[in-house]
């Protein structure tokens, strides 16, 4: 565990990492970035947050398996977008004119529109949801195993 | 005599490589294909993104991303089943 200036400016700075972790995510299909950018973005909120306190303080309130089964959850939610258009093709963008998320922006540059992209903002969330959770997992289990803690099942 | 075999070997085998660069690579901005100028032209009216990037990454060749996510999947659980340190039940050995 750091000194209290530190563990300070962690919990403060880790709201602003999160939310422009899942901006990232949320507005993958307008700006640059993505479901495994934004994904790395809130990891490494996570990881400030493991150095700044200790990965005995940290696992209080993350667990392991929770992360585990929200990894899983991201997987699914991918493949079941995957196979919801299976009629046509294998990843058929089969909300592209429907009411969700369905409008078709003018060609060219623009500003963009939050509500088009078809079924590839929920692809973003679902990836999002997968990359963030999974690689939380991973660094906190190293953490946890390098410090010899043991975590009760 | 072996070191001067080696450069020589070594020699005769950057230059294949350089000349073969040279002479089969693509001028810079025209590549063998038209599936760039399809893309770009047609992404944002078929997929509806405004990032052609993602659109690219997420539907016309979302199989990779597929193939990536479960690389990723693999690799997380590999780890886990490593590394997780569960406190051992002292009755039930």
């Amino acid at each position: 565990m750091l000194s209290k200036i530190v563990r300070t400016v962690a919990n403060q700075l880790i709201l602003f990492i999160l939310i422009f972790g899942l901006y990232v995510i949320a507005h993958g299909h307008l700006t640059p970035g993505g479901g495994f950018q934004g994904g790395a973005v809130i990891v490494s909120g996570v990881v400030m947050l493991l150095v700044a306190f200790s990965s005995k303080e940290l696992k209080k309130s993350l667990r392991e398996r929770l992360l585990s089964i929200m990894e899983s959850t991201g997987a699914l939610i991918f493949s079941i977008l995957a196979f919801a258009g299976i009629g046509t093709v294998f990843f058929y963008n089969f909300l592209v004119g429907t009411p969700i998320f369905g409008k078709i922006p003018a060609t060219g540059p623009g500003p963009g529109d939050i509500w088009t992209g078809g079924f590839i903002p929920l692809m973003n969330l679902a990836v999002g949801l997968k990359v963030a959770a999974g690689l939380s997992a991973v660094v906190l289990a190293m953490a946890l195993f390098s410090s010899g803690e043991e975590i009760e099942e | 005599m072996r070191q001067v075999i080696g450069l020589i070997v070594l020699l005769v085998v950057i230059a294949f490589l350089v000349s073969g660069m040279l002479l089969f690579i693509h001028p810079f901005g025209y590549p063998p294909s038209d599936m760039d100028d399809y893309i770009i032209s047609n992404a944002q009216e078929e997929t509806g993104s405004n990032n052609v990037v993602t659109s690219v990454v997420f539907d016309y060749r979302a199989l990779d991303t597929y193939g990536e996510a479960t690389i990723l999947f693999t690799a997380v659980t590999g780890v886990l089943l490593l590394l997780r340190t569960v406190k051992r039940r002292e009755e039930s050995s």
